[in-house]
């Protein structure tokens, strides 16, 4: 049971725990009863083990308070940001950490500011691309209040919204069109024909605790703007799966929050940003028990398999997720393909959506032509961690496409690079044809601006998102076909259902397109399979023509009856 | 020698060479199988039981050739494989003339003389220079993952599997002479019969001359 009431006493206490315990004083117990000292040291758990319980069995740890017993939090509240001043009263630095946060900025720490790297800057995608000119709609994920335009405060402290991450009733929901507020009244989203209603602002306050499955996936399984658009193995069937599913999250398994790995110091989270891997060296917890667990090495150590197994031998050039994660999109089905020169398209002068396979829509008068899919088998490169992505103020070449948005670095030379699976999302997105730049279309507006959505005007959508961007517009523009990828690293199969060596190591397997190094299975040298085959093959002819001249030169001395030789002999003496 | 010549039955060969050489029989026909399925001429065990496989017994024959190399030289009968070309014309002669018209072999077995001048010289090329570099290509391909420590990673493992390719289509192209070879004894059958029995027949009286006895007289 996940706990619902808004409490933060744990309901569960863990089996495993208590046998823990029973095992300790069985092992006290015999000591005390002058059993050897061998006999007990056995007993004991492997160290890294204490240090993993420590860290997730010991929920009360994370908890030493009941917010729905502390008096600010009694207040009538109307709205986040009064809930947000009574969550800073006592937690002084919360929202001073947060905005230092990517949650916060929707922009790379790492880069040059100058570049605006990042989302909330000028880094783009093939699904909705940017958002400039389009922040009511795309910050209705940003942890924060109101940011509706270019002028959104991002000093003020009570803008922080608390709740979306920490609420426990599940109940919080942000309006979609709400830059990131939640409705005030009563409201239809036109674009689900959903209702939304006001948040029972005490109720969610008094609940806070520390975030669940369930508030990450509240932005990050709808990203693209829609359930497992984005990513293959992030979609709203983590929010309670089984182990088959994701061995890790799994409710009948683990069930690990995602905090468990994305471990969070001072409000920051570990995981990758932009270009900058998510953990720089590959440390397990047995070397450094303070490392960040976002490595499947961080627990499994680099030898996570038995000794003497093959796949440890591995683990130097090929990720854990290689063979762990052998598809994608299992839990929903995943967009592969939106094709933006599509849109536009209208039924008896109305736009309309066509749902195809798996109940998704295949065409969107507002966003043009898709294709989903499930089950997919990952893209596999060489990746050190970073994927660098374009923004809409570089250069790209329409000679070659598709141009790639985002693609990993790394090579087989690179100590640190392993292959890795990975999933790529393919499009068409409008460029400008004179400067050579990834456009900003103006997507989501009133019927009376220049919105692509209220007009299915490109030329308006495009002049009016550029401006928004800050960014040149020749006038001239076209659609290009891009790549977006994302690695894979959640939906872990159990270790069962991990892949078997031959979908590698065979002839047109999964890494079949990555060359310039020897596989066994796959390469071979071709002189020497003719050659050799060709040797043996001489050999079966050879003793077949000499055979046959023996048995044919016996028949014909036996029909002769003249001199026996010595094997005709033989036979006499033995008859 | 003429027809009425009479066959003896000789014991040629101990209870260890005959252990050895079925065991070894046995472990090249394995390797030989799931090699080429690891190279991926064909699926039948499947791709990692396979290497599992060649694995094990690739170690286990490196294990028992120590033992047979002690052996041989504990034994002397590493004398049975001193090459020479004394007579190796007659023998060629043999197989391309002379068994055609149902001639006896020119050197017959003996305890002494196990092998005639063309099988010392393969058997000594296949034991001192073939299964050597099939056994130092298949630790280096065993240990690719230490060759960056060890500092030889310069070797390349195409390079290596290549050469142990090389090797093992040697050895299977021997494998189909040498089976097809068992049959040409007194009858067909005698010398894989004298492999498990160790008693092979030959003609009686046969002379074995000093310099090609593996023994002293004494």
């Amino acid at each position: 049971m996940r706990k619902t009431d808004g409490s933060d006493v744990p309901i569960r206490r863990r089996p495993v725990r208590s046998f823990v315990r029973a095992t300790a004083g069985a092992a006290a117990a015999a000591l005390l009863l002058g059993a050897p000292a061998a006999s007990a040291s056995a007993d004991e758990p492997a160290p890294g083990r204490t240090l993993a319980r420590q860290a997730v069995e010991e929920r009360e740890h994370w908890n030493t308070t009941d917010h729905s017993k502390h008096e600010e939090l009694q207040a009538e509240f109307h709205a986040g940001p009064e809930v947000t001043r009574a969550c800073l009263s006592c937690h002084t630095e919360a929202s001073l950490q947060f905005h230092q946060t990517i949650h916060w900025t929707w922009a790379d720490p790492f880069a040059d500011p100058a570049k605006r790297n990042g989302k909330g800057g000028w880094t783009v995608n093939n699904f909705c691309i940017n958002i400039h000119s389009n922040e009511p709609r795309c910050t209705c994920c940003h942890a924060g209040y109101g940011w509706k335009d270019d002028t959104f405060d991002f000093t003020d402290q009570n803008r922080v919204d608390c709740l979306v991450c920490h609420e426990q009733t599940g109940t919080y929901v942000k309006f979609p069109a709400g830059a990131g507020n939640p409705a005030a009244e009563e409201m239809v989203f036109k674009g689900n024909g959903k209702t939304y209603y006001p948040p029972d602002w005490n109720r969610v306050a008094q609940s806070v605790g520390r975030p669940t499955r369930r508030n990450c996936g509240v932005c990050h399984f709808d990203g693209g703007g829609g359930d497992g658009v984005k990513h293959g193995d992030l979609d709203s069937s983590l929010r309670e799966p089984n182990r088959e599913l994701d061995v890790h999250m799994g409710t009948d398994g683990e069930d690990f929050d995602c905090v468990r790995c994305h471990t969070t110091r001072g409000h920051l989270i570990a995981g990758r940003i932009y270009s900058t891997p998510a953990a720089p060296d590959r440390r397990s917890l047995i070397e450094d028990d303070l490392a960040p667990k976002i490595m499947c090495e961080s627990c499994h150590s680099d030898k996570p398999h038995k000794p003497g197994v093959k796949a440890n031998d591995h683990t130097d050039k090929v990720a854990c997720q290689s063979c762990h994660i052998p598809t994608f999109g299992r839990g929903l089905p995943t967009k592969m393909w939106w094709d933006w020169s599509k849109a536009g398209n209208k039924k008896d002068g109305k736009p309309y959506t066509e749902k195809g396979p798996y109940d998704r829509p295949v065409y969107d008068t507002k966003k043009g032509e898709f294709v989903w899919a499930v089950d997919v088998v990952p893209e596999y490169a060489w990746f050190n961690g970073s994927i660098p992505t374009l923004t809409a103020a570089d250069e790209i070449d329409p000679g070659s496409t598709p141009v790639r948005v985002s693609w990993p670095l790394g090579a087989r030379s690179d100590p640190n690079s392993r292959i890795f699976p990975f999933k790529v999302h393919r499009g068409k997105q409008p460029y400008d044809t004179e400067n050579k730049t990834f456009l900003v279309p103006h997507l989501f507006g009133k019927p009376d601006s220049d919105a692509y959505w209220a007009h299915y005007d490109w030329q308006r959508a495009l002049v009016s998102g550029q401006r928004a961007a800050g960014l040149p517009f020749s006038g001239k523009f076209d659609f290009i076909e891009t790549s977006f990828v994302y690695p894979t690293t959640h939906m872990v199969v159990p270790k069962e259902r991990s892949l078997a060596c031959e979908e590698c190591h065979a002839d047109e397997a999964r890494l079949a397109n990555l060359t310039g190094f020897y596989m066994p299975g796959r390469d071979r040298s071709r002189p020497v399979d003719v050659g050799g085959w060709g040797l043996v093959g001489f050999s079966v002819v050879a003793v077949a023509v000499h055979g046959s001249i023996r048995f044919v030169s016996y028949g014909s001395r036996k029909r002769k009856g003249g001199r026996k030789g010595g094997n005709d002999a033989a036979k006499e003496e033995r008859s | 020698m003429n027809a009425r010549e009479r066959l003896v039955t000789i014991y040629l060969y101990t209870r260890f060479e005959r252990f050895w050489h079925w065991v070894q029989a046995a472990l090249i026909l394995t390797l030989i199988l799931t090699g080429l399925e690891i190279h991926g001429t064909f699926t039948l065990l499947g791709f990692d039981r396979a290497v599992e496989i060649h694995n094990f017994v690739g170690v286990s024959w490196l294990i028992l050739f120590v033992f047979i190399v002690f052996w041989l030289l504990t034994t002397g009968e590493w004398k049975q494989y001193i090459p020479t070309s004394k007579r190796m014309y007659d023998v060629v002669c043999h197989y391309s003339i002379g068994i055609f018209q149902g001639k006896p072999h020119p050197i017959q077995k003996c305890v002494d003389r196990k092998h005639n001048p063309v099988q010392r010289l393969v058997y000594l090329t296949i034991a001192a220079i073939l299964l050597p570099i099939q056994m130092v290509t298949g630790l280096l391909y065993f240990t690719y993952n230490h060759w960056e420590a060890w500092g030889i990673d310069f070797l390349g493992l195409a390079g290596v599997a290549s050469v142990h390719m090389i090797m093992a289509f040697f050895l299977l192209a021997y494998l189909v002479v040498h089976l097809y070879m068992t049959t040409t004894g007194h009858t067909l059958s005698s010398h894989i019969a004298a492999m498990w029995t160790g008693r092979d027949l030959v003609v009686e009286g046969t002379t074995v001359e000093d310099w090609e006895r593996a023994k002293d007289k004494t």
